[in-house]
């Protein structure tokens, strides 16, 4: 017990001594590189040690301050560094001043581009008096947010639905399966974004939501069909002949065996969809939107704000926590049986 | 042949099965020829990789049949002719164990109060009614296995296919659902095809032993097993069991040392 509190006083010198010491005689900087791993590595040392000196009971609060924990120090020090001097703030500006960037997308509206982050719902009740439901929809369409979520989703539905039923097919269906697999294998690989010129002059209009959508349902599409054919091939044999022989045909054995028998891999696929649909909507909005998370993104980008850009970079991750939140609480109702 | 009257319930006729091996056809059974009257248990034992599981799946129609026949006969209009017992339980994670038990009887479009009270009566009579409504991955092996069995009564099939139901378990679980097995089959009386590589499993459940070669799997030898029943686990420790089981064994044993063998 005392030889850990010991070493973990003796960890703690060290590493402080080590950070101190260097910037002191100005060497801090240049040896950052080697600097920041073993001061990671010293931090896991004393994290270690003082697990061991955790009771049993207070374990999980142990393990959640360590999760919380360490993102909120990395956060802490990025705002001491850029308080000091450390970092030049113009590109990284400190934590604080994105929350700020982030405060003020949040509740102003940009007169220039007649758009808000999360379209105000504190003027509901305003717009909703003054303009009915009619009112209260101007409101939503002037989001940000709901644009880039409204875009995703319905490009995540129209690809995962039809890729989903394609799969199957080319899971059961060798004759489909070979005439496809390759095409799919190649288009694959093809970046979504490369693409999207083409995909606008499907559209009358190449600027509308249209193309923006398709791009993102196509690449969910291709993904869900490879995915969902592999989920169906990887259905243990023995299931498929214990159907057989209790009576299942056709659609019952859909229904019953296939169906149930993928689910947990189309779901692990849908996961990963999900991921590459928010990258390419978010490229999308970078190249050509004039609202959407992406697109304010790059305009505070190329307007040199930088806490808005980073501003921007937090919602699209808070936006991909709550849509794989969301995933996930599909996926508990839909297979019960996942451990 | 065995007093058998009438016609037999199974009667496999000159079954051989070839599969495109690696290096060429390989026979996987060969002339294999058996007549099961109805009601009767038959055991199948033979070293592994004879073509006893490769036999069964084709009496269940799962496989396809190089050349000879095996037919199953028909009984009550509507009752389907076989269920399988899987070495590998096979019963559906996906599905609550009642629901898997019932899974037959719902394929047949058999009424969900009817299906559920059928399936609720054969868990009360395997002791898995607290059960019903937990999901595959909840229960121990020896349980999932007793769903995997009465999901085959509880369709009541003109014959009953095991194929090393108890393969997989260890070996208290194993005398446990032995026993089991026992007490329902002298309830029920089915026809039962069952495939076991325990010699001492074969000579408890078995009216009949049949012994196959090592590949290909040809029919060596047939034992009628006359022990009286009700017979239990006290069976195993009568000079009779012993009997049956060296006589077996002494065919037996040359056979698993030419499997063997083959295998180097
Ligand atoms: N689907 C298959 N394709 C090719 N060979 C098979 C297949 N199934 C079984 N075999 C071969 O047939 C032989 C008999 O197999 P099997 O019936 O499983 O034996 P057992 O159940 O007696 O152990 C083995 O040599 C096995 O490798
Ligand atoms: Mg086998």
């Amino acid at each position: 017990m005392t030889a850990d509190r010991r070493a973990i006083l003796l960890l703690l010198v060290l590493s402080i001594g080590l950070n101190l010491g260097l910037a002191a005689i100005g060497l801090w900087r240049t040896l950052s590189w080697l600097v920041i791993p073993a001061s990671f590595v010293l931090l896991v040392l004393i994290c270690e040690r003082a697990g061991r000196l955790v009771p049993m009971r207070g374990r999980s609060v142990y393990e959640r301050a360590l999760a919380l924990g360490f993102p909120a120090a990395v956060l802490l020090l990025w705002q001491v560094a850029g308080d000091t001097g450390l970092i030049n703030t113009t590109w990284f500006p400190q934590p604080s001043r994105i929350l700020a960037g982030l405060w003020d997308l949040t509740v102003n509206y940009d007169r220039f581009s007649k758009a808000s982050l999360i379209g105000r719902p504190w003027l509901i009740p305003q717009y909703f008096a003054e303009g009915g439901l009619a009112g209260v929809w101007t409101l939503l369409a002037e989001s940000h947010v709901l644009a880039t979520v409204g875009r995703v989703l319905a490009g995540f539905v129209l690809g995962a639905v039809p890729g989903i039923l394609l799969g199957v097919v080319m899971g059961i269906n060798q004759t489909v399966r070979l005439m496809l697999d390759t095409t799919l294998s190649a288009v694959y690989v093809l970046p979504k974004i490369a693409i999207f010129p083409i995909v606008m002059l499907i559209f009358a209009d190449p600027f509308g939501e249209g193309p923006k959508i398709l791009v993102v349902a196509l690449a969910v599409f291709i993904l869900m069909t490879i995915n969902t054919m592999a989920a169906v091939r990887g259905i243990d044999r023995i299931y498929l002949m214990a159907g057989r022989n209790y009576g299942a045909t056709g659609w019952q054995m859909m229904r019953h065996v296939i169906l149930p028998g993928a689910l947990p891999v189309i779901f692990s696929g849908l996961r990963i969809a999900l991921g590459t649909a928010m990258i390419v909507i978010i490229s999308v909005e970078f190249l050509r939107a004039k609202q959407g998370v992406g697109f304010i993104t790059f305009y505070y980008w190329e307007v040199l704000n930088p806490e808005k850009m980073y501003a921007g970079l937090i919602v699209v991750m808070l936006l991909g926590v709550v849509l794989t939140y969301g995933l996930q609480w599909l996926q508990k109702r839909l297979i019960p049986w996942q451990r | 042949m065995h007093g058998m009257i009438g016609t037999p319930k199974i009667a496999a006729r000159h079954v051989c099965k070839v599969y495109p091996g690696v290096d060429g056809p390989m026979v996987a059974l060969d002339d294999f020829s058996l007549d099961v009257a109805d009601g009767e248990f038959v055991s199948v034992i033979g070293p592994s990789g004879c073509g006893k599981s490769t036999f069964l799946r084709m009496v269940a129609g799962l496989d396809t049949i190089s050349s000879g026949t095996i037919e199953i006969a028909r009984g009550k209009a509507g009752r389907p002719l076989n269920s399988v017992v899987f070495q590998e339980y096979a019963i559906f994670p996906w599905k609550t164990v009642i629901e898997n038990v019932a899974f037959g009887l719902l394929m047949r479009g058999v009424s969900r109060p009817e299906r559920l009270a059928v399936a609720r009566g054969w868990l009360d009579r395997v002791g898995l009614a607290k059960f019903a409504a937990y999901y595959p991955h909840q229960i121990s092996g020896g349980m999932k296995q007793r769903v995997g069995i009465v999901r085959a009564l509880a369709n009541d099939p003109e014959v009953l296919l095991m194929d090393e139901p108890l393969g997989a378990l260890d070996a208290q679980t194993r005398l446990v659902l032995q026993d089991e097995l026992m007490r329902i089959w002298e309830e029920t009386r089915k026809t039962v095809v069952y495939i076991t590589h325990s010699l001492d499993e074969a000579v408890l459940l078995s009216d009949r032993v049949i012994l196959m070669s090592a590949q290909p799997g040809r029919l060596l030898a047939t034992f009628d097993i006359d022990l009286p029943r009700p017979r239990s686990a006290a069976t195993m420790n009568t000079p009779r069991f012993s009997e049956y089981r060296e006589m077996i064994w002494s065919r037996l044993s040359g056979e698993v040392a030419r499997a063997m063998e083959q295998q180097q």
